[in-house]
């Protein structure tokens, strides 16, 4: 899509400043798709011109390099962007019924948004948060241990425009091109919003803090002085026995 | 009584500031940086050394002799580069310390910088995880209003500037080299090595890059002191390790243990697999290290047992599956993805991926014959130590470890005109054929 003079004008006032964090230039190109992503909520052939401009780069080696990374989008998607994560693990504990369920669901699959524009689905890769699968991600925020039903309850909320919170993510969920934005590095006032840590998190903490073990008293142990006592410097540093 | 579990970088995680520099700071945070540039850098690479630590990415390669490799009085700039693109199938540890915890690796990287005498480092964080992002730009910004990070850090006249780099996208990138051509711009492919990172990594420039996990143990090495590192963990397999279990487990989530603890003591503390099933086979460390079955219950997870029964520590991403599984879904399903993300430079991973997609899909549709297993093994051993990376070996691990353990699993597929299992006995919810349809 070709962008106004003045939108042209923002697009490389903060494509300059991205440009400015690398020791050289092309660095940048990740990040400047990003933008123009923000900007465009895919990324055009202007959007490539855009970016091979900036880093004096040609618009094949621009494309080159959008076209090998899955996050970026040659037509517009959703203003929700939903992904289900079909890796094995959470393929095997239900992404797979999951997937099934909304692909039927909403009539759409392969990056397509609905009708309305609102949400479009996508089968993602392994996302890093396999002790909540099955797992789904909306404009890459987390919607930890669904199931088929509460994945259509999510997208029938996002289509209706419900205040739709992320299982561990930012207390306000961002749009597609928002989220862009803070990829190119842009980041929004939310980061100390939202839950640090789910139940699964904390698994293993919770066990050691009821039976007062810590990286201490094991290395007492293995140092063969016996059942671990207090020291008199425990929890000097981060990560001490509280 | 022994600790099972040794929680340091986790110990915090459910304090609601865990990530924020005051909540850092009020357990002791950021004192072992000041502790680091009153030592010449030198020292607190023999330090690390000294700690036994090898990286917790998956390569086990030991981290104080990395950054030993870096040519000093070169002349030329060098680089830290943390690789936070955490996306081998099963690993999810680097994710919740970024989440929790983001101090304790911008601490880790500021010491680390000062060793191997960078001034620039850079955090490349995969995109698709946007809180994270969030979090860790916060780390930074916070630690550079507090002088941890800019001109003169600490009065030491040691600079350092940190850039978070989003990824966007590519199992790839997790490779070192990849990763350094994706920050330079490029497509993220590896480069051949020699010549390693060390000497010329980004920009041809000497280079560490280093896991996420690795890099915020680095805090407790410095402030503690190796011995106590080094005093848990097994001989060459040292300190402590996040540990992943997730899958068909009765409480999945993460366990901080020395290196050396068993399955077995951590599926006890975990509850055991899921009520009423029993153990089929599992990831020692994510879905490129060979599977276990229930033989291997009390493999010592350290690098060199879990090598010695076959596969490798990795990831430590103990992916859980019961006997609902079927396997043969399970390997298709891990092929399809290296399929998905083969970089496509090196001919054996691009095209060998692909034939044994096929080859993985007829079997379980029950269309392929006991011939094709051959046939698998064949394409499987004309891609391993073929390519450029450790893409392809790990891509193989899937198919030649199931084949090895369940071989009647595949034939079976095959009598029967297709697949014995039903998938939705292996769900974690009951209601999904309703649902589904």
């Amino acid at each position: 899509m070709a962008f106004t003079d003045e939108q042209l004008a923002g697009l490389q006032a903060e494509a300059a400043q991205i440009i400015a964090r690398y020791p050289k230039s092309r660095s940048a190109l990740l990040p400047l798709l990003h933008l123009v992503q923000a900007a465009e909520g895919y990324v055009s052939m202007d959007g490539v011109e855009f970016c091979a401009r900036q880093l004096d780069l040609s618009e094949a080696e621009v494309t080159a390099v959008l076209s090998f990374y899955t996050m970026y989008k040659r037509k517009p998607v959703g203003d929700y962007h939903v992904g289900v994560c079909t890796n094995t693990l959470c393929a095997v504990l239900g992404g797979d019924a999951i997937y099934a369920s909304l692909r039927s669901h909403l009539g759409t699959d392969g990056d397509d948004p609905t009708p309305d524009g609102k949400v479009s689905l996508e089968r993602v890769e392994c996302n890093a948060a396999c002790d909540y699968a099955p797992v789904m991600l909306v404009n890459w925020e987390f919607f930890d241990n669904m199931t088929p039903d509460s994945a259509r309850d999510l997208v029938d909320g996002l289509r209706a425009g419900a205040d739709i919170v992320p299982t561990r993510g930012a207390p306000r969920l961002v749009t597609w091109r928002e989220a862009a934005r803070i990829l190119a590095g842009f980041p929004d006032d939310q980061a100390t919003g939202g839950q640090t840590a789910g139940g699964p998190t904390l698994a293993g903490l919770r066990i050691a803090r009821q039976n007062g073990w810590s990286p201490d008293m094991a290395d007492q142990a293995a140092a063969g002085s016996g059942a671990g006592q207090d020291r008199t410097d425990a929890g000097a540093h981060n990560g001490g026995p509280q | 009584m022994t600790s099972v579990l040794t929680p340091e970088l986790t110990a915090r995680w459910d304090e609601p500031d865990s990530f924020t520099l005051a909540g850092y700071r009020r357990a002791g945070g950021y004192r072992a940086l000041a502790k680091a540039l009153a030592m010449p850098p030198d020292d607190v690479i023999a330090a690390v050394k000294e700690s036994g630590l090898r990286g917790r990415g998956g390569a086990g390669f030991p981290t104080g002799m990395k950054w030993g490799f870096i040519p000093q009085g070169d002349g030329k700039p060098h680089y830290l580069v943390v690789n936070a693109d955490e996306s081998e199938p099963g690993t999810c540890k680097d994710i919740p310390i970024m989440l929790a915890n983001p101090h304790a690796l911008i601490e880790g990287a500021i010491i680390a910088a000062y060793a191997i005498r960078a001034r620039q480092a850079f955090i490349y964080v995969r995109g698709e995880v946007l809180h994270v992002v969030r979090r860790v730009h916060h780390a930074v910004a916070e630690a550079s209003e507090a002088g941890y990070l800019g001109s003169d850090i600490l009065r030491s006249g040691f600079d350092l500037d940190i850039v978070v780099h989003a990824g966007a996208g590519a199992y790839e990138c997790g490779e070192e080299t990849a990763l350094l051509d994706s920050l330079e711009g490029y497509r993220g492919q590896p480069r051949l090595k020699p010549p390693f990172p060390a000497i010329e990594g980004l920009y041809a420039c000497p280079t560490v890059v280093n896991n996420v996990e690795s890099i915020a143990s680095v805090p407790y090495i410095i402030a503690r002191g190796a011995p106590e590192f080094a005093a848990l963990g097994t001989e060459k397999s040292k300190g402590f390790g996040i540990f992943s279990l997730s899958g068909h487990v009765t409480t999945p989530g993460q366990y901080e243990a020395p290196l050396g603890v068993t399955l077995r003591e951590l599926l006890s503390l975990a509850g055991g697999v899921r009520a009423g099933h029993r153990l089929k086979f599992w990831t020692p460390g994510g879905s490129s290290t060979p599977i276990f079955t229930d033989k291997h219950l009390d493999v010592p997870l350290d690098f060199e047992a879990v090598g010695a029964a076959g596969s490798m520590l990795g990831t430590r991403a103990l992916q859980i599956f019961d006997e609902t599984t079927c396997v043969v879904r399970a390997t298709l399903r891990w092929m399809e993805f290296y399929k998905h993300e083969s970089c496509g430079k090196c001919t054996p991973c691009r095209e060998g991926t692909y034939w044994i997609v096929g080859l993985l899909d007829s079997l379980e549709r029950g269309e392929g014959s006991e011939a094709d297993l051959d046939k698998l093994l064949d394409i499987c051993d004309n891609i391993l130590g073929r390519a450029f990376c450790p893409f392809g070996d790990g891509a193989v691990s899937p198919v030649v470890s199931s084949i090895k353990y369940f071989r009647d699993e595949f034939i079976e597929h095959s009598k029967r005109g297709g697949c014995p299992f039903d998938p939705a006995e292996s769900t974690v919810f009951r209601d999904w054929r309703s649902s589904a349809r």
